[in-house]
């Protein structure tokens, strides 16, 4: 009894750590896919893990203006993205605290971070940062309710908020094309796109552009809260990603009842999968340009548009209606 | 069974998801472009009905809404667009959002109304048929929405695609009115394009704007 305790706390361990540790190297295949693509030598894949060290060691420089809030918010945007990554189920469905993956806590935790950021980014009062946070919140307010009809739409077919609960009604299910998953996965990317601050929403390797978003807001970090920020971004592209695969991919990951050789496919499956996003992730912002700003509220209204579309489909394909 | 029927409504839901990019697209050829995919789409559709329910005539209806819709009407509007030079934005009524937001009103209400109407049938029929009035009620919108005489044809058209929806789902249209419909449709284009052509002889734009101040209308 012990022992199989030990064991789920350490699979559990395992995962949040995994999600750590693979967080950087994803950032670095989506930059190196961009690179190469674009003919470049662009940089080494394990680039993010130097500069994340480079940042630890150096010297935090803070505003003289800033409050508490400017100080704390990194470390607490880093915990709370930490946990939402954490829950999502990565390799196996039956974790031991699989039980607190619900969406909607997943969405509440995100949404925590968000507002967090928002804050510290007008704590100093330089414009930039203020900038930042209106069009972060402005793009928040689209992407957050398209996001909850998503979810919604998914629970409706699982039954059940639980995203371990709902992997495993998709790996039980056979193999099946509906069309409220797939306008909930289209919706999906998009508000992923829009929430990572990816390219046609935001553009990722610009510190100096007038358009930026994310950038803006952390403009006055430096340092090891630079460091925590930067880290906390990767980790919620792991999140998304990860959110993707677990919800339309799950194949290959552990059911409730495997034992280690499961969990060790699982691992293998789901890594494959997270750098292959990664790598697509990497085209995708090759391909297109950067849209205006003014044009985004379209751009995620779609998602939004397509989240309630699903939700209207899955009703009605259960009849809840009638 | 259960494969056809899923796969008809993917199809539909693709044709619901081509409405809502008529009414998201700002540029002439994007929106005609937006209707051929949603023409080709109804003729999968219809395609797979004909095969999956061996029904060989739905089959012609495909082949008509491929070669009429999907190619002839979009290349001839997009010539018509060459001519009149006006492959530029749409003008609107209302902006894209409250379009999108009302299209989505639209949806909820046909599939309300579906639901209260058809109780009784089988569910997939019905699915299908609160899907194409969906789309019929976008087509409205879309003429509603739009001043622009070139798009105000594509909505009608896409409104006909909505109705041939319709009918394939509900089993039993007669492939004398099939023809008849699209030969009409074909017919229509010709008025409308004989129209375009006219209001632009008589006003120098195709915004139907200006009929409201030929009649008089102050605005």
């Amino acid at each position: 009894m012990t022992r199989d305790l030990l064991v789920q706390l350490l699979a559990q361990g395992a995962q949040m750590s995994f999600v750590l540790l693979i967080a950087p190297l994803a950032v670095g295949v989506v930059r190196r896919v961009k690179a190469r693509l674009m003919r470049r030598q662009g940089p080494p894949l394990l680039q993010a893990y130097l500069d994340l060290a480079k940042l630890l060691r150096k010297e935090s420089v803070v505003a003289e203006s800033a409050s508490w809030l400017f100080r704390s918010a990194p470390y607490l945007i880093f915990a709370l993205t930490w946990v939402a990554a954490a829950l999502v189920p990565s390799f196996a469905s039956g974790l031991m605290f699989n039980w607190a993956a619900d969406v909607v806590a997943l969405v509440a935790l995100l949404g925590a971070a968000r507002a967090l950021l928002a804050l510290a980014g007008m704590d100093v009062g330089t414009s930039f940062g203020g900038i930042g946070s209106s069009r972060e919140m402005m793009i928040a307010t689209l992407a957050e309710p398209a996001m909850m009809l998503i979810v919604l739409t998914l629970a409706i077919a699982a039954g059940t908020t639980r995203l371990a609960g709902v992997a495993d009604f998709f790996i039980a299910e056979p193999f099946a094309v509906r069309v409220s998953l797939a306008l909930s996965l289209i919706a999906l990317i998009i508000v992923a796109l829009a929430e990572n601050a990816r390219i046609p929403v935001d553009n990722p390797a610009t510190h100096l552009e007038l358009t930026m978003v994310h950038e803006a807001m952390v403009l006055e970090y430096s340092g090891r809260h630079l460091a925590l920020i930067e880290a906390a971004s990767h980790l919620k592209l792991v999140l998304y990603l990860s959110l993707l695969i677990c919800l339309f991919a799950p194949f290959g990951m552990a059911p409730a009842t495997a034992g280690l050789y499961g969990w060790a496919i699982g691992l293998v499956a789901w890594i494959a999968k997270l750098l292959g996003s990664a790598a697509l992730l990497g085209v995708w912002e090759v391909s297109i340009a950067k849209m205006r700003v003014f044009r985004l509220p379209d751009f995620v209204g779609i998602a939004f548009v397509f989240g309630f579309l699903a939700i209207l489909l899955a009703f009605l394909t259960r009849g809840v209606l009638a | 069974m259960n494969q056809a029927y899923e796969v008809s409504h993917l199809l539909a839901g693709a044709m619901l998801v081509t409405s809502f990019a008529l009414l998201y697209q700002e540029r002439i050829a994007a929106v005609l472009n937006a209707f051929a995919a949603q023409s080709i789409t109804l003729a999968l559709s219809v395609a797979w009905a004909a095969w999956s329910d061996n029904r060989p005539d739905l089959f012609i209806t495909a082949l008509i809404a491929l070669t009429l819709k999907g190619i002839v009407i979009p290349v001839a509007l997009h010539r018509t667009v060459a001519r009149l030079g006006i492959h530029r934005e749409v003008e609107k009524v209302v902006g894209v959002g409250v379009a999108l937001m009302v299209g989505l009103a639209l949806t909820g209400l046909a599939q309300a109304l579906v639901v209260k109407v058809a109780t009784g049938t089988a569910s997939h029929a019905r699915e299908e048929l609160a899907l194409a009035l969906a789309i019929v009620l976008l087509g409205f919108l879309m003429m509603i929405v739009r001043r622009n005489a070139v798009t105000q044809v594509v909505g009608f058209m896409s409104m006909e695609n909505g109705l041939i929806l319709a009918a394939t789902g509900a089993r039993g249209m007669p492939l004398v009115v099939e023809v008849s419909v699209a030969f009409s449709v074909l017919i229509s284009l010709f008025v409308f394009a004989v129209f375009v052509f006219r209001i632009r002889e008589r006003f120098d734009t195709v915004d139907l704007e200006a009929l409201d101040r030929m009649r008089g209308d102050s605005r």
